[in-house]
């Protein structure tokens, strides 16, 4: 992530993202966003509204309109998302990335059955037969555990419950076995039962593939329990990455610290509120983001913007946990 | 506020009357016939079967569900919108049919918060006018005193008094609930229903409320009735709690009993799904809540509980006392300690199951 040393000679990462920036009009959503993407991990994304979370899953999938992109996002073997032209952009979208999203109800075209939508993503993407295609759904489905799996193919989105339509959504973007799999929200919608069942789909059929997942998530606890990364997002700008330990445990940011303390696990009483709102787009602060809400705010953070700095953890050195703050803990 | 109605409330004992008893309430909607839309025929659909709640005055209840449990239902009729087909639900001793048809004191004690803050706020009026109509169509101040009540009421839910002036468009999430608070509170009322009012919220906007919610109990002895999906709120901001599936209440107690220990299968299941920091996933519930149109037979958890035994799938369980304060529905209630049988191979603790994430190959997860 950045110039930390890793100890064992690492293989190339599958994803690296350098600089990415969204402009939306004046408003700058996203700073200066850098992340990278291990083969086999699960990243989390984290923060509150307005943080850029999905921004930068959507700039991924170059699905963002009416938005100026700059920076780079190099795939492993591809080059630069961010600069490909949609052609062939269209060609990696369900091959090599692909995206849940949120509201599957919404992201399914209620028009079509749920099977021609999975059979039409396999015959364009892999070229399959018709039939070869419809046998590979009904796999598919199966393995999503969507029972009965043949008839269940010719339903509507809308005959199905949430938790079915995100298990269908599950089947389409892991139809062509993609390497980077992106899920904004997948289970914000859901009821916590089918909560956890989505979310144990996603992980158990990432790592049968060997598939990396970035995970958009807005509970820490959850992503504590899902993640093996973390990347906290405040503002459009990260404030803190590293292993999910490493960020939730060992936090040098003071907003990663009120993250934390605003999770209610259950019997907490002693809840402390934190003040303020995040800062508007149009009115960001030259310096540190958080500074207006921060209680370790010095002088300087209010002017000068913190760079991304390698914590030096006293374990093995090999870790990538890094902050962005002049007055970390 | 300037009420004290709270503290001699308060005070008197549990026997008095409490401000909303349910009594084997069931509701029943008449349906189209399922797979016959075009048809005039309908079947009942049971969305509340057999509730019994008893809510006395300053108590906080949380009443926790998944979607299809019937919560909204019951919140219905807590308020008089829907009548119950059987059984009585009495506000403070009287019929709640009779106490909204005979006066606005019903309408004024009871205020609700929304679930969708901002569609509940005329778009068109000020956060001033919206606070001030309660005011007025209830008869609380003068019109001289309006502005400065409105003030008050912004003040108290944490809001600059110049909000007044603002539409609804130009509020946050987090502001808009703070002036659906307000609004609720113009009335004066002893009871306070609120639906899912801190969901869908950020975690630090969520956190702001929930001490607002907290400090307005604790300070206005306001009987709160809370409708949430998140234990950790649940435990935060009620004392008691009423765990809903598939239109019954199946556990009830104080709130630090229940979690502790639940006592029914599902209240188990509920706490073992919500997130906790760098526990391994639990096991989740198979399958998903079943049609109220179709009911499984015995009780009516039985098709995803992970203890279900013989007799489950032909008796159907009431709720029936456990312990102190406590009441469950099912026949096999977990003893205090003994944990739920997640997963159904008995030699495979939590570790296994986080190891079997790991080690997953191409087979399903879910069992259902």
């Amino acid at each position: 992530m950045t110039g930390t040393p890793t100890l064992n000679a690492a293989p190339q990462p599958l994803l690296i993202v350098d600089d990415l920036s969204v402009h939306r009009g004046a408003a700058k959503i996203l700073d200066r966003v850098k992340l990278t993407v291990e083969k086999g991990e699960t990243l989390a994304l984290v923060g509150e509204s307005g943080a850029g979370k999905s921004t930068i899953a959507t700039a991924l999938m170059g699905l963002l309109s009416g938005a100026k992109v700059e920076g780079h996002a190099e795939l492993e073997g591809t080059g630069d998302l961010l600069s490909l032209p949609s052609k062939q952009l269209v060609k990696l979208r369900g091959q090599r990335i692909s995206m849940i999203f949120q509201d599957a109800g919404a992201a399914l075209n209620p028009a079509y059955t749920v099977g021609r939508q999975l059979i039409s993503a396999l015959r364009r993407n892999l070229g399959l037969s018709r039939r070869d295609a419809r046998e590979r759904a009904v796999d598919l489905f199966s393995s999503v555990g969507i029972n009965d799996a043949e008839a269940r193919l010719s339903a509507f989105p809308h005959q199905l419950s949430g938790g079915m339509q995100q298990r269908v959504m599950v089947a389409i973007a892991l139809a062509c076995n993609p390497d980077l799999l992106l899920a904004d929200e997948p289970t914000s919608a859901l009821d916590v039962t089918i909560q956890a069942q989505i979310v144990r789909l996603i992980l158990s059929q990432t790592r049968a593939r060997g598939a990396s997942c970035i995970f958009v998530l807005h509970d820490l606890a959850l992503a504590s329990q899902s993640c093996d990364r973390i990347v906290v997002l405040y503002a459009g700008q990260v404030v803190e990455c590293g292993p999910a330990r490493d960020v939730l445990e060992r936090h040098r940011h003071p907003y990663t610290r009120q993250l934390k303390s605003c999770v209610l696990e259950i019997g907490r009483q002693d809840l402390e509120a934190p003040e303020g709102t995040v800062p508007s787009h149009d009115s960001m602060p030259p310096g540190c983001r958080f500074a207006t809400r921060c209680p370790r705010a010095l002088p300087r953070c209010a002017n000068e913007m913190p760079p991304l700095t390698p914590a030096s953890n006293d374990r093995d050195g090999a870790s990538d946990h890094a902050f962005a703050c002049w007055n970390p803990e | 506020m300037t009420r004290t109605r709270s503290e001699p409330l308060r005070e008197k004992p549990a026997a008095e009357t409490p401000v909303f008893e349910l009594i084997d309430v069931e509701k029943t909607f008449q349906v189209p016939k399922p797979g016959r839309r075009f048809s005039r025929e309908t079947v009942g659909l049971k969305a509340l079967d057999g509730v019994r709640l008893r809510i006395n005055d300053g108590a906080s209840l949380a009443l926790v569900g998944e979607s299809g449990s019937g919560k909204s239902t019951l919140l219905r009729v807590l308020l008089g919108l829907d009548a119950p087909t059987d059984g009585r639900a009495n506000y403070r001793g009287r019929p709640i049919s009779d106490v909204r048809s005979k006066g606005t004191e019903f309408a004024r004690d009871v205020a609700l918060v929304y679930q969708d803050a901002r569609g509940s706020l005329d778009p068109r009026m000020t956060v001033g006018a919206l606070i001030a109509e309660p005011l007025r169509h209830f008869g609380i101040v003068s019109r001289d005193e309006e502005p400065a009540r409105v003030a008050q009421l912004l003040d108290r839910v944490g809001l600059p008094v110049d909000t007044a002036q603002r539409y609804p468009s130009g509020l946050s999430g987090g502001q808009v609930r703070r002036v659906a608070i307000a609004r609720a509170l113009a009335s004066e009322p002893s009871v306070l229903v609120a639906d899912e009012a801190v969901s869908g919220l950020d975690v630090s906007t969520q956190a702001q409320l929930l001490t607002l919610l907290r400090g307005l109990q604790q300070d206005m002895g306001l009987t709160l009735v809370f409708i949430t999906h998140d234990l950790g709120v649940a435990s935060y901001l009620c004392e008691k709690i009423a765990i809903m599936y598939l239109g019954r209440i199946v556990e009830t107690g104080a709130t630090n009993d229940v979690l502790a220990a639940p006592a029914h299968p599902y209240s188990a299941a509920l706490r073992a799904a919500a997130p906790r920091f760098f526990e391994p996933l639990p096991e989740p519930l198979p399958g998903e809540i079943p049609s109220p149109l179709d009911l499984p037979k015995g009780c009516r958890f039985s098709t995803r509980c992970p203890a279900v035994k013989g007799d489950c799938r032909t008796r159907d369980p009431y709720l029936a006392q456990h312990g102190a304060g406590r009441s469950v529905a099912c026949l096999h209630p977990l003893s205090e300690g003994e944990g739920l049988p997640l997963v159904s191979d008995a030699d495979m603790s939590s570790t296994a199951v986080a190891a079997d994430i790991q080690n997953q190959t191409d087979t399903p997860l879910s069992r259902d």
